[in-house]
């Protein structure tokens, strides 16, 4: 999964659209990079609501909590699990590792491409 | 505005992430907090300890005066020795928690945390009643912790061997490292074996280069305030602020044995002696997926029955933990209660401390 292909919510959320208008939500790089060795995911579960621009869950480094924003409004269909287990995954390759994948997806907030998002962080 | 200790420059061009920590900016990271922690656990580490407060003391009841002012029993320590111990308020409240440097009978050194120091020496003076000099020596000195398994052959390696203090809680006086007059205590907030080493502030930087360079063969890597705070809560050492405090008791606390009730008199006593424990301190392990931090309130059956002072994922031990002070009644070990955390509650329970012991 490119990153060039991700769309990037300013709360540094990745989309990616898959086929069937569902889509899987994950973390940037750089939020992983602020926020140092991940050691917890807090997700909802399969079956609730998301909310664009609404908190989804809470991701937990030794240091600090830090909230995660929905990119978009619809159900969640599959969690990854793996991430429970193994919430390192997020900091090693954070554009493979999705935490949610969304169906019914009502609307959306404003989302940037990779090169605008690279531009909103200041690398580009 | 924030302080600077003398590596503030150092730290900036070394990737230090400064924040403000007790009036000073200081680095909470260079690399990774966990790479960090562990580092110190398996090879070594060095740190920072610039800010924290040093209190000279002086005259010739020097001795009866820090005895007067500190609960542990002062009297009849040798020269070279340090303890641990507590300032208390007249009502027992814990002031500080301080390391007492015996140089000679005349002569003693405190060293007392950077968030309260301008309180401390307010308090030394106030209750200086000895006629001993008592001076603030913080700002023109500086001090790094060396911690870790290798921090006796890192130090070996620009020291004599006879140089370096032997013994747990002792301390040498001017010894030379390339040069640069240093105090060497064997001391630390990691539970590791470590040193201390105070020198004067314009030469802690080549200290600092030098201890780097020959440590880099053992592993030796800089370590910010984030590591020193997960080291020290895994080895479940108290950080005044959190665990101890002026409405916290060393009693409460569970440091009564840093308490010499058997002294004529030190400041507390009486409200000590008097005092009856309703609650104590204790580990908590958490028993489900999650992080427990500070301020998180412990319910038992419904009823708040304490709250959390530190807590956080322990890098070694590798599980989520915290300390606690509960009611008497659930301060067992094995109590299971429930602890809350912002929307959750997860199970918990009451675990000896600490929670890691060097050679476990």
């Amino acid at each position: 999964m490119e990153k060039e292909l991700k769309l990037f919510s300013k709360t540094h959320e990745w989309v990616e659209l898959l086929d069937g208008g569902r889509a899987l939500v994950g973390l940037s790089s750089y939020a992983v990079e602020q926020l140092g060795s991940i050691v917890f995911v807090n997700l909802p579960m399969k079956g609730d609501t998301v909310q664009a621009e609404q908190s989804f869950g809470d991701v937990e480094s030794v240091k600090a909590v830090s909230e995660m924003i929905s990119p978009l409004t619809g159900t969640v269909v599959k969690v990854n699990e793996a991430v429970f287990d193994e919430p390192g995954l997020l900091n090693e390759d954070p554009y493979n590792t999705w935490l949610l994948e969304i169906d019914d997806i009502k609307n959306q907030e404003e989302l940037l491409t990779y090169s605008q998002y690279q531009s909103l962080i200041g690398k580009s | 505005m924030e302080k600077k200790t003398p590596l503030y420059q150092w730290h900036v061009e070394h990737q230090g992430l400064m924040v403000p920590y007790a009036g000073y900016l200081l680095p909470v990271q260079y690399q990774d907090i966990i790479i960090e922690h562990m580092q110190v656990r398996t090879k070594a580490g060095l740190f920072d300890i610039s800010h924290m407060g040093r209190i000279d003391i002086l005259g010739n009841e020097a001795e009866e005066y820090v005895n007067y002012l500190c609960t542990n029993q002062i009297q009849g320590m040798k020269d070279g020795q340090i303890k641990y111990g507590l300032l208390c308020n007249d009502e027992g409240g814990v002031l500080d928690d301080v390391l007492v440097y015996r140089k000679s009978k005349q002569h003693f050194y405190m060293v007392v945390n950077a968030s309260n120091r301008e309180k401390i020496v307010k308090h030394c003076i106030k209750q200086n009643s000895y006629g001993v000099s008592i001076t603030d020596v913080s700002s023109e000195t500086a001090a790094l912790a060396l911690q870790g398994p290798n921090a006796k052959i890192i130090l070996n390696s620009v020291i004599q061997e006879d140089e370096i203090p032997l013994k747990y809680y002792t301390f040498l006086e001017h010894i030379k490292i390339d040069g640069i007059t240093c105090d060497i205590s064997k001391t630390g907030y990691t539970g590791e074996e470590g040193f201390e080493i105070i020198c004067a502030k314009d030469q802690i930087e080549h200290l600092w280069k030098l201890l780097l360079m020959k440590g880099e063969a053992y592993g030796l890597i800089v370590c910010g305030l984030g590591a020193r705070d997960t080291l020290r809560l895994e080895a479940a050492m108290p950080l005044y602020g959190h665990e101890l405090s002026e409405n916290i008791t060393p009693l409460e606390a569970g440091l009564t044995k840093y308490i010499a009730f058997e002294k004529k008199d030190f400041i507390g006593k009486t409200a000590l002696l008097k005092q009856k424990i309703i609650k104590t301190r204790v580990g908590i392990k958490v028993l489900e997926r999650g992080i427990v931090r500070e301020n998180c309130t412990l319910m038992y059956e419904d009823r708040e029955v304490g709250h959390t002072t530190s807590g956080t994922f322990l890098p070694y031990i590798k599980g989520a933990y915290a300390m606690a002070y509960v009611e008497l009644k659930h301060s067992l070990i094995g109590s299971k209660l429930i602890v809350n955390v912002r929307n959750r509650q997860l199970q918990c329970e009451v675990c000896s401390l600490p929670f890691y012991k060097k050679g476990d």
